[in-house]
């Protein structure tokens, strides 16, 4: 028991909702202050409970009340922390916190101030919500909740038509998935007619094969399009018109891991199909290359990092393909401080260089902007996976998992991967911090940023730096062994035995990988001793593929978007306009036609109506009395 | 010398009914169409008086009754219309008042 769970949701959508019905008139450039002291509390209470569930071992819970009850189905409000909730909750809020304290300088002075500081607290409740809902509905529900706050956020800017055209793009990408989590739902329901997380994972072995199977690829339908997998990954990368904080909160480091996160909790359902694992690990893997392939071409800044993020969401799909649970929340958790800190760091670059995104024109950032650059270097090595930070621990757990589950094709795929990694990152690196001022002296004069946004860079960068040794030593690390107990419940997860020759022969390759694509990086953007353009051009169509993102769009646009918008217009300019507009003109029409006719009738001469009631009269009287008479006699 | 009988009654009776009917259907004037509605009418009188006068019964008669004060009252609201319609059109020919048409 625990009946203070509720503060942890209620604090941010209180400042939220005040924010939101008073910022306007009452609060307006102090609204930062409502946002961060929710959050705030949120953090505290996180690390409160985190102690808590550190100690014991049954879940704390907080029933609040029924939201739905209907005979022999309710769907209770009933918040639930276990070890993987009390995880997300400390890296929800504790990110959350930090960058409500970054965009108090990154949004200064933009109308929209108290607007941001209602939709970012909305968010983190809803995404704190989503981890502690005990059952699938409510799940569901805050699912949707964070992707609306995903909407709001990435059109917050709604006046540039690119922006609004990006926020419909993210959320109608992110129904297509939902679709399928919204049928997976149905369908748990129908076979074991509940939808709290215990009673269905206790049902599972009573399933037949194939149902659970479909269950579970209805459900990563949803973690597609959440998490931005392959085929759906396509809205992440425009969501970065969205304010840099919301990047790095929601599309980075929180709201796009709720999909791994709802696999992960969901992990009887999948470790009971073979199949829908093995799916699992193949998108995974496929993303992973993907986007990392894609990242390696790309100018703009923050694509880059969007890029990197979907690689990064993917290397987590297949750790949870391939059944290594625990790697992938770990993952998942360096993932948000270095990824967070990685957007909040050209965040940062982009208001010291006035709103430039372009990396062609920036350049030797380094002497302007010294702790960005130092720390979005840390972030940049955590993500390219260098020892001894964040990243290197946690992406390599992910990678030796599939080897030792049995999937060394994905292992081998997560490699290559990593070494594009590298190059993308340290491309950003040193295209952006290094080499000649590329950027117009006249107008741009870049500066470092306000304490505001230097501080949340140094307290990540430390995250970034450090959180990796929360799995040290390797598989037996503090994280894996907190996360242990929810991952063994039923007994159906696999434990892999990794020797420690295994894993160093794997830290070992994936350092020298990691440091081939630095010293490849360095070449190409510092020395100037290979030249970009020229291995471009060498490299042809498959420079063009990774440049142009593999084509997604524009198949998308082939297959989909034009044909839907060619049936729009049929239906609008043939079955609306002629069939039901048709109809109903059709209808007005002939009342109007045959009140003209009747309209005759109407003489005006009183002798007219006269004889008329007259005549009515008569042919009353007459018909009566020949019914009468014929009835009668 | 015959009996007085119903019929009687009831032909005076339809001979005023055809009359004013015929009155109302071919005047012009809009007091003279009043007039012949009043007449007829009262051709109901006639019969309800007939019957009651047959039966030996007092309902015929009371209806009668009631029939002069419904006849009374419709008299002032008819008389009321003619009045106002005869100053704004000034004339009390029904031929020439064919608003209702439109």
């Amino acid at each position: 028991m625990a009946n203070w769970l509720f503060l942890i949701p209620l604090a941010p959508l209180v400042a939220a909702v005040v924010n939101f019905v008073l910022g306007r008139w009452f609060i307006r450039d102090r609204a930062h202050w409502l946002g961060i002291l929710g959050v705030g509390v949120s953090f505290v209470l996180s690390v409160i409970v985190f102690a808590q569930v550190h100690g014991g071992t049954v879940p704390l819970s907080q029933h609040l009340y029924t939201w739905i009850p209907a005979g022999d189905f309710q769907i209770p409000v009933t918040l639930t922390v276990d070890q993987l909730t009390a995880v997300m909750l400390l890296v929800v809020s504790g990110v959350s916190l930090l960058v409500h304290v970054y965009s108090v300088g990154y949004m200064q002075g933009d109308t929209g101030f108290y607007r941001f500081f209602s939709y970012l607290p909305l968010f983190v409740f809803s995404m704190l919500m989503l981890v502690l809902a005990s059952n699938y509905l409510l799940l569901f529900v805050f699912w949707e909740g964070v992707g609306l706050c995903s909407y709001l956020l990435i059109g917050f800017w709604f006046r540039r038509l690119s922006a609004a055209n990006a926020a419909k793009k993210a959320f109608i990408v992110n129904r297509v998935g939902d679709l399928g989590f919204g049928i997976g739902i149905m369908f748990i329901f129908v076979k074991v007619g509940s939808l709290d997380y215990s009673r269905v994972f206790a049902a599972v072995p009573q399933l037949p094969q194939g149902a659970v199977t479909l269950i579970a690829l209805l459900l990563f339908t949803g973690a597609i399009g959440k998490s931005a997998q392959i085929p759906l990954f396509v809205w992440l990368p425009d969501a970065m018109e969205g304010p840099t904080p919301v990047s790095a909160l929601i599309h980075a480091a929180t709201m796009v891991t709720a999909g791994i996160f709802m696999v992960a909790r969901s992990f009887p359902i999948f470790s009971a199909s073979h199949t829908a694992m093995l799916v699992v690990a193949i998108v995974g893997a496929a993303t992973a290359f993907v986007a990392a392939t894609i990242g390696v071409t790309q100018y703009d800044i923050k694509k880059v990092i969007a890029y990197s993020t979907v690689s990064q969401l993917g290397y987590m799909a297949f750790a949870l393909g391939v059944g290594a649970w625990a790697a992938a929340i770990f993952h998942l958790m360096t993932h948000a401080f270095f990824k967070g800190l990685l957007f909040l760091g050209a965040g940062s670059v982009i208001h010291g260089m006035h709103d430039e995104q372009d990396m062609r024109f920036m350049g030797g950032l380094k002497k302007f902007m010294p702790i960005t650059f130092w720390t979005f270097l840390i972030g940049a090595a955590a993500n390219a996976g260098i020892v001894p930070l964040a990243g290197f621990w946690s992406k390599d757990e992910t990678i030796v998992g599939a080897w030792a589950g049995g999937y060394p094709i994905v292992a081998i795929v997560g490699l290559i991967a990593a070494f594009f990694t590298s190059v993308y990152m340290f491309r950003v690196v040193f295209l952006t911090f290094l080499g000649e001022e590329r950027f117009d002296h006249d107008h741009v004069h870049p500066h470092e940023s306000p304490p505001w946004m230097t501080v949340p860079l140094l307290i990540l960068a430390i995250g970034a730096g450090l959180a990796g040794f929360l799995g040290f030593p390797p598989e037996h690390g503090f994280i894996q062994n907190f996360l242990g107990p929810v991952f063994s419940v039923s007994g159906a997860a696999v434990e892999h035995h990794v020797s420690l020759t295994t894993t160093l022969t794997f830290g070992v390759i994936s350092t020298l990988i990691a440091l081939s694509g630095v010293f490849l990086t360095w070449r190409a953007y510092v020395t100037r001793t290979l030249v970009p353009d020229a291995i471009a051009a060498r490299l042809g169509p498959l420079y063009r593929l990774s440049f142009r993102k593999w084509y997604f769009d524009e198949i998308y646009e082939r297959l989909v978007v034009h044909p839907l918008y060619l049936t729009s217009v049929f239906l609008w300019r043939v079955v609306d306009v002629h069939i039901i507009d048709g109809t109903v003109n059709g209808v007005a029409g002939v009342v109007s036609f045959t009140s003209e006719r009747w309209r005759r009738a109407q003489t005006g001469l009183l002798a007219n109506y006269a004889l008329a009631i007259a005549l009515g009269a008569v042919v009353i009287v007459a018909v009566y009395l020949i019914i009468d008479s014929s009835l009668i006699r | 010398m015959t009996h007085l009988t119903a019929d009687h009654f009831l032909l005076l009776s339809a001979a005023l009914f055809i009359v004013g009917m015929v009155g109302v259907l071919t005047r012009r004037n809009v007091l003279v169409i009043f007039m012949c509605v009043e007449l007829m009418l009262n051709a109901v009188n006639v019969s309800f008086i007939g019957f009651a006068w047959e039966q030996n019964s007092m309902v015929g008669q009371t209806f009668a009754l009631f029939v002069v004060a419904v006849a009374a009252a419709e008299a002032v609201v008819g008389l009321g219309i003619i009045m106002a319609l005869s100053r704004r059109v000034d004339t009390v020919d029904i031929d020439q008042v064919r608003e209702l048409r439109e």
